[in-house]
């Protein structure tokens, strides 16, 4: 069964929506969407380094995603507006890529394969990769929940209790850059933001706890997943996006469902 | 009995001084105001004294095992995150339960804990971060201007509040401020702070000060002299509106 192209491409998104949800959570308590897709951005980035040097691109993707997502926390509170210094990171992270991956020789790259990531080509390693990353990011927010939660409400209302802010934006951005990292194959570079941001603000509406919210928007990444696979093999649409049009489909059907606010 | 003091404070932000030289203390059950305009440092005396920032000079000493409990000045849960009262008050660790009603009626809260926050009223709110700050029985409780965003009658409440709480529990306050005319009333001691501490005493020691006059009456063009009067009965209006 797991041979089955489809099977593995399925089993990949659910496992990381296992990350995404809770991580898009709090992307978007923390207003980040933006710090997402500077992060994603980067990756570009990582894929010529990883061309250049040989490597694995999870790694080179990895290694640009988090340098960049350090780059920018940190010229953040140097005074410029976070808006801003995203905006510049982000773009000049993208281009620097695209142009960096020009000067690499020899190597013919399909550039839209990671613009847009071929969930259907992923490999049965891939996805125990995916699973083991995923599980293991999804761990330490478990753990961390109660100070990664408190720090998100306020800076200071966590350091007044003994929890350091910038440690708990530290584990946020490394989590982000290996989700990042890893949903490269599988949504692409343009479209990891998506899997952020959608089914975490779709699941807002059906939610009164923080807790349900991450647990709601993994259960919408993964029936976005079943839904865009299914929809990709039925009408041969490109499986990434498709993927990310169902998240957005249940988006749109989650504002007219939304359980009173009292 | 000193419960938390600053010696020689200074503090910079990216090479600017916010503070200096600051010698502060605060003795158990006192209560005292902190005022100065935008800028002064008040908040970042606090944020020193929380351990919030390192202090560049000086050094801040707290009595061994002092408990403190912190309204901070702005926060806001906005609709992106759901989240209930007793979820809120449970953050970061869980209060028993006895002690959660015990605080939560104290400050007039018992009924809104299933309420979202984001649809609370400024005043709800801020009665929420005070039942936060009480948790855990504190020794002395620190607020960051705790009233702004509420109405007159809302302020008037809140401190009335607060003096009943120094009443009950014992907890020395301290609080930051600049609606100067409603505080100095309840207050034992006022400092006067505008990068350093520029004049300190009673209520009445510091408005008569010329420090102090020329902080906050050349801006105000001297509505600062009205609201002086007013605050001297502030007391008795209370007893009479309760």
């Amino acid at each position: 069964m797991l041979d089955d192209f489809l099977v593995r491409a399925v089993l990949a998104g659910i496992g990381l929506s296992l990350a995404t949800g809770p991580l898009g959570a709090f992307v978007v308590w923390r207003k980040m969407a933006y710090f997402g897709d500077t992060i994603a951005h980067a990756a570009i980035l990582g894929v010529a380094l990883s061309l250049a040097f040989s490597m694995s691109p999870v790694i080179g993707t990895f290694v640009a995603a988090l340098a960049v997502g350090i780059a920018a926390s940190g010229l953040a509170s140097g005074g410029r507006s976070m808006d801003s210094t995203l905006g510049v990171l982000s773009h000049s992270a993208l281009a620097l890529g695209l142009v960096a991956i020009s000067f690499v020789r020899g190597v013919r790259v399909d550039l839209t394969s990671f613009l847009f990531g071929d969930i259907l080509t992923v490999s049965l390693g891939h996805v125990g990769l995916i699973w083991l990353v995923s599980l293991g990011v999804l761990g330490v927010l478990v753990w961390r929940w109660s100070d990664l939660l408190t720090a998100t409400l306020d800076d200071d209302l966590a350091a007044s209790r003994g929890i350091n802010p910038a440690r708990q934006r530290l584990i946020l951005t490394l989590a982000l850059a290996l989700v990042v990292a890893l949903s490269l194959k599988i949504v692409g570079a343009l479209l990891i933001g998506a899997m952020l941001i959608i089914p975490a603000t779709a699941a807002r509406g059906f939610s009164r706890s923080p807790e349900m919210m991450a647990i709601t928007a993994t259960v919408i990444g993964g029936l976005a997943t079943l839904g865009g696979v299914g929809a990709s093999a039925l009408l041969d649409t490109p499986a990434g996006p498709s993927i990310v049009v169902v998240a957005a489909l249940i988006f749109a059907i989650s504002g007219r469902l939304r359980i009173s606010e009292t | 009995m000193i419960l938390i003091s600053a010696d020689g404070l200074g503090v910079k932000y990216g090479g600017k001084p916010v503070l200096h030289d600051v010698n502060f203390s605060i003795s158990a059950a006192e209560i005292v105001t902190l005022v100065g305009p935008n800028g002064s440092g008040k908040s970042t005396l606090i944020r020193a004294l929380l351990g919030i920032v390192t202090p560049t000079r000086g050094t801040v000493s707290a009595k061994q095992g002092l408990r403190i409990g912190y309204v901070p000045q702005k926060l806001s849960i906005d609709g992106t995150m759901p989240m209930t009262v007793a979820r809120f008050l449970a953050l970061p660790r869980r209060a028993p339960d006895y002690e959660l009603n015990q605080v939560m009626s104290r400050v007039g809260i018992a009924d809104l804990a299933h309420r979202q926050m984001a649809a609370l009223s400024g005043g709800q709110f801020q009665r929420i971060l005070l039942a936060r700050a009480l948790l855990g029985m504190p020794d002395i409780l620190i607020l960051d201007e705790p009233t702004q965003g509420l109405d007159q009658p809302g302020v008037a409440g809140f401190y009335q509040m607060i003096e009943e709480l120094r009443r009950d529990i014992g907890c020395a306050i301290l609080l930051v401020s600049h609606d100067l005319h409603v505080v100095m009333g309840a207050s034992d001691r006022v400092i006067c702070l505008n990068g350093h501490i520029c004049c300190e005493g009673s209520p009445q020691v510091v408005s008569a000060a010329p420090e102090y006059r020329e902080l906050f009456g050349m801006g105000t063009k001297g509505a600062l002299a009205l609201y002086r009067h007013e605050h001297d009965h502030h007391h008795d209006h209370d007893q009479e509106g309760a």
